[in-house]
């Protein structure tokens, strides 16, 4: 039985992770870049449970059921304010959001 | 907690000394927490009755203690077995065995332990005992003030700190309680603190004590740096190992004793801190007689004492206390001949006889500088109530010039006050004889003669004020105005018990030979049992006789003679009218050199210049870099995150790539 | 064998739906698409021996995190974006990331550890037993104390007078 190579499951991660920031970059709605950064997390979930397979060792996937217990947290106040920001300014536009500077 | 309960199996009596501690903590806690309530609910009376209640039940379980203690380690005069509590509660290494332990940083560990022993046997029987008086005393005399739950609070507190001074096994607990007597002196001196006179004395003794702290805190620090211990006991062990001092070859008991010693002087009000004591009378009088006469000032005597294995050691620093002590006691005793306020004659009577104290340990007779302490517990206590009581009478009038023939209108107050002026002055069969004439005593024995002189003269003077005192008050005609003397009246029975019952200790107390019964805790026994030369007791009881006759001669027989007097050694009175200069002298230090230094060094150059100009500079610093690199801050939040990226990039490129 | 080559079709499945995540403009057909991203990537852990990471990953993230965001979507009634995008900001952002993934991919290449042991899998039972442990407990008790402050803000967040 062929074993899947780890490296490129590592390498998989890696693109995720590239896809997700190229994203935030790309994309002006708020909601689409925080999505991206969910592609992010999983990216780093995949990098930890590819580890955890490497060393069988399960403190990676610990670490990733943890990540996703934030990940749900951040989620829901994420979203809270997503609507907050949509019924103050009445715009998802991530560039309008401009006050944090000088 | 372990350890009291394991200690308790073996011991139950091991509970008692921390009872006898946290008794009153409790009745401060409950005084703070409803003293509100009871204030809304107009029940100010019952704070009275908790901290009464408190400070009883702590004197009782310390009789209880002491007599079981004293009993069960068979005391005898060689009293080895009185470390009763030592072993079981104290000793660091059962402390560090069962974890209780207070501080612990590194190699510095101190362990929260209690010491009873002979010494502070005394010491909690003395605050407990006339503490308990005082506080009776207390009911009647603030019975009017609307502030008396803060009062009974606060004198709880003190009740607390000054046990634990007492019973602390090591030094630094015992500076806990040494600083916590100063906090409650400095709350109570102020307690009326709307008057300014009254919050400046507060400020003052604060002040003046934290000079005298200072060497204690660097005394402790020495002792740690020299013996790598703060235990009290292990100290007096450490001292017999430790070579003898003479004046030339002064080491390091020497500093140690000197050090400890400023700290003693500015609790103890002894020259050149004396300052803050006579000021202090501010306060309400029982917290005059409580804390000003009974208790907190003489813990200095009570530190040398403890000490005293070290002192014996050090022959300059046994000088050093030993005259401090007699310029004290003769200095304080002039000015006490001219003042005119009741309570500043008791205050000035104080600070000599707390120099007269310090004279004893410093020949060498630390019991007997206990003695004296304790029995002046009594008599100054019964002193200052009974002139509180004279105040009360009079409706707050303290200036002796305007009282007088007060002893027909308050009998008990007169019959008592006139037992502790006999007992001060050193009459027979009263408390005062019996521990000056050993003081005396031992000055001859030791052939310290100059002392032995100064000690007598003193003796003479503190007799004459005394009755000065007493005549001026008592005696003659009333002379304030008459609405006053319609108005003079005997004190309640709350305030007449505890002058009653000082008034009969003062005879029992002179009975009870501190001498022997301290003498194991201040290791030396070389101090009983001296023979008295056959001319020594009737030159003693002579110079009371002497000082009382004086005094009545010229306030009763010729009453002009004291403004003659006066006038004829004009200088003299002068000079002990301006109490010999020493406020003076610490204004005008105050004034012109601390004063002026700190406007045209510290503050025109030190900090309006250099620490303005760093902290400024720093600020226009921070400013224009601010300004010049704001326009990175645009708030595009994804700008940002490009940044962060680059970062990363830079960073991992950097992990990758580096040679 | 057959495992290799399932592995290799999601890892696609998971670029493939990326991809249309990141570039799509319409918010909904993004998250559409993350729904096959997670379930692509819950294959690949179930495939790399860890079941249980793969049900929660399905269970949590596409299930309730991705109810959430089209929750939201449908609730704001978020339209297709009319502007296009920054072009500065991508194209520094396009050559960062790809600096950024030719390094670490560089260095990944170069490494040679991961020989994974044969017949590895990460059981729910040992998982639990692991997460209740002494080690874990406390930490484990305290996520539910992060979610629940997590509530309590997204509550007070949506309210209308904020």
């Amino acid at each position: 039985m062929t074993a899947i190579p780890l490296q490129h499951a590592l390498i998989l991660s890696l693109l995720l992770f590239g896809i997700g920031v190229l994203g935030v970059f790309l994309r002006r709605n708020v909601i689409t870049v925080f999505m991206c950064i969910e592609l992010m997390l999983n990216a780093v979930n995949l990098a930890f449970v590819t580890f955890s397979r490497a060393l069988g060792a399960f403190d990676g996937q610990i670490l990733v059921f943890f990540v996703m217990t934030v990940a749900a947290a951040e989620a829901a106040v994420g979203l809270a304010i997503v609507i907050a920001m949509q019924r103050h300014r009445d715009s998802l536009d991530l560039d309008s959001f401009n006050l944090l500077k000088w | 907690m372990s350890q009291i309960l394991l200690r308790l199996s073996e011991n139950p009596l091991a509970i008692v000394p921390w009872l006898i501690l946290l008794l009153p903590l409790a009745g401060f806690t409950v005084l703070c927490l409803f003293g509100d309530a009871m204030k809304r609910d107009k029940e100010e009376n019952g704070a009275g009755y908790i901290a009464c209640a408190t400070i009883l039940g702590s004197f009782a379980l310390a009789v209880f203690v002491v007599t079981r203690l004293f009993a069960s380690a068979g005391v005898g005069p060689h009293g080895e077995g009185l470390r009763f509590f030592q072993p079981s509660l104290g000793r660091p290494d059962d402390a560090l065995s069962t974890g209780l332990l207070w501080i612990d940083a590194g190699g510095f560990q101190i362990p929260f332990s209690l010491l009873l022993d002979p010494l502070s046997a005394v010491m909690i029987l003395t605050i407990t005992g006339v503490g308990s008086l005082i506080h009776i005393y207390s009911l009647g005399y603030m019975s009017h003030d609307p502030e008396r739950v803060r009062y009974f609070s606060y004198l709880n507190l003190f009740s607390f700190f000054m046990l634990l001074l007492v019973l602390g096994g090591n030094l630094p607990l015992l500076f806990v309680g040494w600083e916590g007597v100063g906090l409650c002196s400095y709350l109570l001196i102020g307690f009326w603190f709307k008057k300014k006179s009254a919050s400046d004395a507060g400020k003052k003794a604060f002040i003046v004590n934290r000079i005298g702290d200072a060497g204690l805190i660097l005394g402790m620090a020495l002792a740690w740096h020299a013996f790598g211990t703060l235990d009290l006991f292990e100290l007096a062990e450490i001292a017999k190992n430790l070579p003898y001092e003479p004046v030339g070859q002064a080491g390091i008991a020497t500093a140690l004793c000197l050090l400890l010693f400023v700290g003693a002087c500015g609790k103890s009000a002894q020259i050149p801190l004396h300052v803050w004591l006579p000021d202090a009378m501010e306060g309400p009088t029982p917290v005059s007689a409580l804390i000003h006469a009974a208790t907190m000032v003489t813990a200095g005597v009570y530190l040398v004492a403890r000490l005293a294995p070290l002192y014996r050691l050090s022959e300059g620093a046994m000088l050093t206390v030993a005259w401090i002590g007699a310029a004290t006691a003769v200095m304080a005793a002039t000015v006490a001949l001219v003042q005119t306020d009741i309570k500043k004659v008791l205050a000035y009577s104080t600070v000599s006889q707390l120099g007269y104290m310090f004279l004893a340990c410093g020949i060498g007779a630390f019991g007997v500088g206990v003695f004296h302490l304790f029995t002046h517990a009594f008599f100054k206590a019964l002193l200052f109530l009974g002139s509180g009581s004279v105040i009360h009478a009079m409706s707050g009038e303290q200036d002796m010039r305007k009282m007088g023939g007060l002893r027909s209108k308050i009998p008990w107050t007169f019959a008592t006050f006139t037992i502790g002026t006999a007992a001060i002055a050193g009459v027979p069969f009263l408390a005062g004889l019996y521990s000056k004439d050993e003081i005396l005593l031992n000055a001859v024995v030791r052939e310290r003669l100059p002392l032995f002189a100064i000690g007598l003269f003193t003796a003479v003077l503190t007799a004459f004020y005394m009755s000065r005192a007493l005549f001026m008050t008592f005696f003659g005609h009333f002379r304030g105005d008459h609405e006053a003397e319609h108005h003079v009246h005997e004190s309640p029975w709350s305030m007449l018990f505890p002058l009653v019952a000082l008034a009969i200790g003062c005879f029992v107390v002179g009975q009870i030979h501190i001498p022997e019964i301290v003498h194991f805790a201040v290791r030396s026994p070389d101090e009983l049992h001296s023979q008295h030369p056959v001319w020594f007791t009737p030159v003693v009881i002579a110079s009371a006789l002497v000082g009382i006759l004086g005094a009545f001669y010229f306030y009763i027989v010729y009453t002009a003679g004291p403004a003659k007097v006066a006038a004829a050694f004009k200088p003299l009175h002068r000079l002990f009218e301006e109490k010999w200069g020493f406020d003076l002298a610490y204004n005008a230090f105050a004034s012109k050199v601390v004063v002026a230094g700190s406007t045209s060094v510290l503050w025109k150059v030190v900090d309006a210049r250099m620490i303005d100009g760093l902290v400024n500079g720093s600020g226009a610093l921070a400013a224009s870099l601010g300004q010049s690199t704001r326009s990175l801050q645009r708030g595009f939040a994804r700008a940002y995150a490009l940044v962060t990226l680059g970062g990363a990039v830079a960073l991992i490129g950097y992990l990758l790539w580096r040679p | 064998m057959i495992d290799v080559i399932l592995f290799y079709v999601f890892a696609a499945f998971t670029l493939v739906s990326a991809l249309v995540v990141a570039g799509q403009r319409n918010p909904t057909y993004s998250a559409f698409s993350l729904i096959v991203t997670f379930c692509s990537l819950s294959a690949i852990y179930g495939l790399l021996g860890s079941p249980f990471i793969a049900a929660l990953q399905v269970i949590v993230y596409a299930g309730a995190i991705m109810v959430l965001f089209l929750f939201v979507l449908m609730l704001l009634n978020v339209k297709e974006e009319s502007e296009a995008p920054r072009k500065a900001l991508a194209g520094a952002g396009g050559v960062l990331v790809l600096l950024f993934v030719v390094q670490v991919a560089s260095a990944l290449l170069k490494a040679d550890v991961f020989h994974a042991p044969p017949g590895y899998e990460a059981s729910t039972v040992g998982m639990a037993q692991l997460l209740f442990s002494s080690r874990f407990l406390y930490v484990f008790e305290a996520t539910s104390i992060l979610i629940l402050s997590a509530l309590v803000g997204a509550v007070v967040l949506a309210k209308k007078d904020l």
